[in-house]
C-alpha cells in the first residue's frame, strides 16, 4: 500500500466523549500524519464572565468542564482570593482538598473505564463505571450534587464535613482499598490488554518537557511535575505528596497509553491516602472567611488587582488568571488555561507511526475535555470561509483588544 | 419420485431456514443479557434482536452517493443467503442434512467464507473510508484464520478416512454418527484435542465477536464495514451477523459433540429424532455461551496485525501439532 487516504476521527466518533476532528494520513493501517482540528464546542465562558460578578462567576466556572467541575472553580476562587487577598480558613482549604482528591478519584476511575471500551473491553469498562458510583454517593452526601458540586465560595466552603460525611468517606477508602486492586489487575493482568496499550502513542521524557506536557500525561513520560508536590496549594503542604511517576514502581517510563494507566491508577491509591489524611488531620474553625454574601460583593467591588492561581487537576495544571478593577462589581477580564490545552500539542507527535485502531485511544490517552480547551474559531458565515487564526495574527489581535480594554477603561 | 424428493427438501429446507434464523436470534438475545449480566448489568429484554430486526426492516434504505448500489444492495443479500444455505449441509442431531450428500465440510467452510467476501464486497462498495478500512480488515482476518480451519478439516477428514470410519471422510455426517474422540487411542486423543481448541479459537475471528470483532470495532472504526448500511440492508447483516455466530457452534458441535442422547435413553424411531433434534440445539446453545459469550466478555479487543499474528502463528500452530499428533496416534 504506497496510496496514502484521509480518515477523520470525529468530530463525532463512539470512542470519544466530546467532540474534536483528527484528520489521519494514512498508509493502510499506519498512521504517517495526524492534524488535530478542535472547534467543535467553543461557547465563550470567559465572555459570559465578563457580565457577571465573581459569585456568580462560581456557578458559571463549574460548568467549564463535568468532570474536573470542581478543579476549575477552586483555581477560578484561588484566583479571585489572590487578586481581592481574601484569607480561607484553614478548616476551609482542608474540605476543598478533600473535594479535589474525591475528584480526582472519579475522574481516574472514568478515564480507566473509557481507556478500557476504547480497546473494545467492554467488561473492564462497566467495571469501572461501577466503582466509580461509590466516590459519586459521597459527592452526593457532601453537596447534594453529583456533576456541579457547587461546594466552594470565596473565601471557603459552604457544606462542612458531618460525622455522617466522615463515616460514608471512611467507608469509601475501605471499599476502593478492597475493590480497586481486581479491577486494576484485571486491566494490567489481562494479554490483550497490554497488547493493546504497550507501546502505543509514546511520548518521550525530552518531547514531553519540549512540548510541556502536563499533569498525568507528562508524570507517564518520566517527568517528576506535580503541583500538589512542587507549590503546594490548599492544605498539600501539610501532606508531603510526592509526583507519581512510572519509574518509581517499574523502574523504567515508557511514556506510552499503559503508563498513563499505571500513573493514573497509582494516583488513584494516592488520593486515598490523601483523603485519609485530610479527614485525620481536618481542623476546627469556621469554613468561611464571611458569611454574609453581600459583604463579600461589596469587598470584592472595591477590590482591585489581578489574581493569578493555578493547581493540579485531575489531568494537570490547571491555571486561572482574573483582572478585577476597583468599583466594578463584575469581573473585568478573566483566562482560563485548562490542561488539555497544553497536552493536546502533543497530539501529532503521539500519533506518528501507530496504527488507525490506536488513534482514538490516543485521543484519549490525555483524557482530553475538549470544552475546557476550545478558544477560538474564526468563521465567516457571509462566505463560509472557516479559518484558523495563525500565532501572529493572534498576537496582534491581543495587543489590538488590550489598546481597547485600555481606552474604554478595562471594559 | 424425484419430484416429490425434492419439493419435500425444499419444504423442509424452508422451514430448516426461519427455524434456524429464529434459534440463532434467541441465541443473540440470550448472548446479550448473559453477557450483561457477567459485567453486573441488567441488559436487554431477550427477544430485543428480534425487536431490533422488525424495526430495521421498517426503515428506510439509504444508498450513498459514492456506493456502487448493486454491490451495496446485494451484499446483505448473498451473506444473509449463505449463511442460512451453511445449514443444510449440516446434520441436525439424528437427521441428516437436507442436502445431505451434496455437499461436505469443504462447501460449509468456503459458504462461511463467502458471507464474509460478501461483507468485504458491501463494505468496500460503500465509498466511505472507514468502510473500507473495514473491509480490509475483514479481508485481512479471514485469510488468518482459513489457514487453522483448513488444517483442523482436513486432518479431520485424514482421520476419519485412516479408521475407517463409516461414510465419506469429509462429510459432517461421518462426525456426527461417531465420536472422533473414541477411535484415534491416546495420543491422538490430544491430537484431535488440538485441533479442537484451534477450532474453537477460529471461532470469534469468524463471528466476527469477542476479541476478533475488529472489522466492525465500534470505537475505533465506527462499526466498520456496515457504517453506511440502513434499513433491510442491515436487518440481513443482523440476520447474518447472528446466524455466523450460530453456524460455527453447530459446526463444532457436529464434529467434536456429536453424542446422541436418544440413542443412549434408548428412545427410537420418531423419539430418537425429535430428542435428538432438541438435544442438537441445546448443544449448540451452551458451545456459543462458552465460546461467544464468555470470550467476548472476558478479552478486549485485538489490533488487526496482532490477530493475524495470533491465527497464523499461535493458531496455526496448534493445529499442526493437532495435526501431527493426530497422524502419529494412527501410526502407533
Amino acid at each position: 500500500m504506497d496510496k496514502k487516504y484521509k480518515v477523520p476521527i470525529g468530530p463525532v466518533h463512539v470512542g470519544l466523549k466530546e467532540p474534536i476532528t483528527a484528520w489521519l494520513d494514512l498508509e493502510g493501517e499506519r498512521i504517517v500524519g495526524a492534524t488535530v482540528r478542535p472547534g467543535a464546542i467553543h461557547r465563550g465562558i470567559e465572555f459570559m464572565a465578563r457580565d457577571r460578578n465573581p459569585i456568580q462567576v462560581i456557578y458559571l466556572s463549574e460548568r467549564i468542564c463535568g468532570i474536573c467541575s470542581f478543579s476549575h472553580v477552586t483555581t477560578f476562587l484561588r484566583a479571585v482570593e489572590d487578586a481581592a487577598s481574601i484569607p480561607v480558613p484553614p478548616r476551609a482549604q482542608y474540605i476543598r482538598s478533600l473535594v479535589l482528591e474525591l475528584e480526582r478519584l472519579h475522574s481516574h476511575m472514568l478515564w480507566a473505564g473509557v481507556a478500557c471500551y476504547t480497546i473494545g473491553f467492554d467488561s473492564a469498562f462497566h467495571l469501572g463505571m461501577a466503582l466509580r458510583e461509590k466516590v459519586m454517593d459521597v459527592l452526593e452526601v457532601l453537596s447534594g450534587n453529583r456533576v456541579n458540586y457547587g461546594v466552594a465560595t470565596v473565601g471557603g466552603v459552604r457544606w462542612d464535613v458531618t460525622p455522617e460525611l466522615a463515616k460514608t468517606v471512611k467507608q469509601m477508602v475501605k471499599y476502593y482499598k478492597q475493590e480497586f486492586t481486581p479491577f486494576y489487575d484485571v486491566v494490567t493482568a489481562d494479554p490483550i490488554a497490554k497488547a493493546r496499550l504497550r507501546n502505543v502513542g509514546v511520548l518521550t521524557y525530552e518531547e514531553a518537557l519540549r512540548h510541556s506536557a502536563v499533569g498525568p500525561t507528562a508524570r507517564a513520560s518520566g517527568v517528576r511535575c506535580d503541583l500538589r508536590e512542587s507549590s503546594p496549594y490548599e492544605a498539600y503542604g501539610d501532606f508531603s505528596v510526592r509526583a507519581v511517576v512510572p519509574q518509581d514502581y517499574y523502574g523504567k517510563a515508557y511514556g506510552d497509553v499503559f503508563d498513563r494507566f499505571l500513573v493514573r491508577v497509582h494516583e488513584v491509591y494516592q488520593s486515598l491516602e490523601i483523603i485519609e489524611k485530610v479527614m485525620a488531620g481536618l481542623p476546627e474553625g469556621d469554613i468561611m472567611w464571611e458569611k454574609n454574601l453581600n459583604k463579600v460583593l461589596a469587598f470584592l467591588k472595591k477590590a482591585e488587582g489581578t489574581g493569578w492561581a493555578s493547581i493540579e487537576a485531575p489531568r494537570g495544571d490547571d491555571t486561572h488568571v482574573v483582572h478585577l478593577k476597583g468599583g466594578d462589581e463584575n469581573v473585568t477580564w478573566w483566562k482560563v488555561r485548562a490542561p488539555t490545552y497544553a497536552n493536546a500539542i502533543s497530539w501529532p507527535l503521539m500519533f506518528k507511526n501507530n496504527e488507525l485502531a490506536d488513534a482514538p485511544l490516543i485521543i484519549n490517552s490525555i483524557d482530553p475535555c475538549i470544552s475546557c480547551m476550545e478558544r477560538m474559531l474564526a468563521t465567516d458565515s457571509s462566505t463560509g470561509a472557516r479559518k484558523v487564526v495563525t500565532r501572529a495574527e493572534l498576537l496582534e489581535k491581543c495587543r489590538e483588544k488590550t489598546r481597547r480594554l485600555m481606552q474604554n477603561g478595562g471594559r | 419420485m424425484v419430484v416429490v424428493s425434492l419439493i419435500m427438501r425444499l419444504i423442509a429446507g424452508a422451514a430448516l431456514m426461519i427455524l434456524v434464523a429464529a434459534l440463532a436470534f434467541l441465541f443473540e438475545g440470550v448472548d446479550r443479557v448473559v453477557h450483561a449480566r457477567m459485567q453486573r448489568r441488567i441488559g436487554p429484554p431477550v427477544f430485543q434482536p428480534f425487536l431490533d430486526l422488525l424495526k430495521l426492516l421498517g426503515k428506510e434504505n439509504i444508498v450513498p452517493r459514492r456506493a456502487v448500489a448493486w454491490a451495496f444492495n446485494g451484499a446483505p443479500w448473498v451473506a444473509a443467503a449463505t449463511m442460512l444455505l451453511v445449514f443444510l449441509y449440516i446434520p441436525i442431531g439424528s437427521l441428516p442434512p437436507i442436502l445431505g450428500g451434496e455437499g461436505d465440510m469443504i462447501l460449509i467452510i468456503y459458504l462461511l467464507g463467502l458471507s464474509g467476501v460478501a461483507m468485504a464486497v458491501g463494505g468496500f462498495a460503500s465509498g466511505n473510508p472507514i468502510a473500507n478500512v473495514g473491509a480490509q480488515r475483514e479481508m485481512i482476518l479471514m485469510m488468518s484464520y482459513e489457514l487453522p480451519l483448513a488444517v483442523v478439516v482436513s486432518t479431520l477428514a485424514y482421520v476419519a478416512y485412516k479408521t475407517g470410519m463409516p461414510g465419506e471422510p469429509f462429510s459432517l455426517e461421518t462426525f456426527s454418527g461417531m465420536s472422533v474422540w473414541g477411535v484415534v487411542g491416546k495420543v491422538g486423543f490430544l491430537g484431535i484435542l488440538c485441533l479442537f481448541l484451534a477450532l474453537v479459537l477460529v471461532v470469534p475471528g469468524e463471528t466476527g465477536k469477542g476479541p476478533m470483532d475488529i472489522p466492525e470495532a465500534k470505537t475505533e472504526i465506527l462499526e466498520g464495514l456496515i457504517i453506511e448500511y440502513s434499513g433491510t440492508n442491515l436487518a440481513m447483516f443482523k440476520i447474518t451477523f447472528a446466524l455466523r455466530a450460530t453456524a460455527m457452534a453447530a459446526v463444532i458441535v457436529s464434529i467434536f459433540f456429536p453424542w446422541s442422547l436418544g440413542s443412549f435413553l434408548g428412545f427410537g424411531s420418531v423419539f430418537l429424532y425429535a430428542l435428538d433434534f432438541l438435544w442438537f440445539w441445546v448443544k449448540v446453545f451452551v458451545v456459543q455461551i462458552i465460546f461467544v459469550t464468555f470470550m467476548r466478555t472476558a478479552f478486549g479487543r485485538f489490533k488487526i496485525w496482532q490477530a493475524s499474528e495470533f491465527y497464523l502463528i499461535k493458531v496455526a500452530g496448534l493445529s499442526i501439532a493437532g495435526m501431527i499428533l493426530a497422524s502419529v496416534g494412527l501410526v502407533i
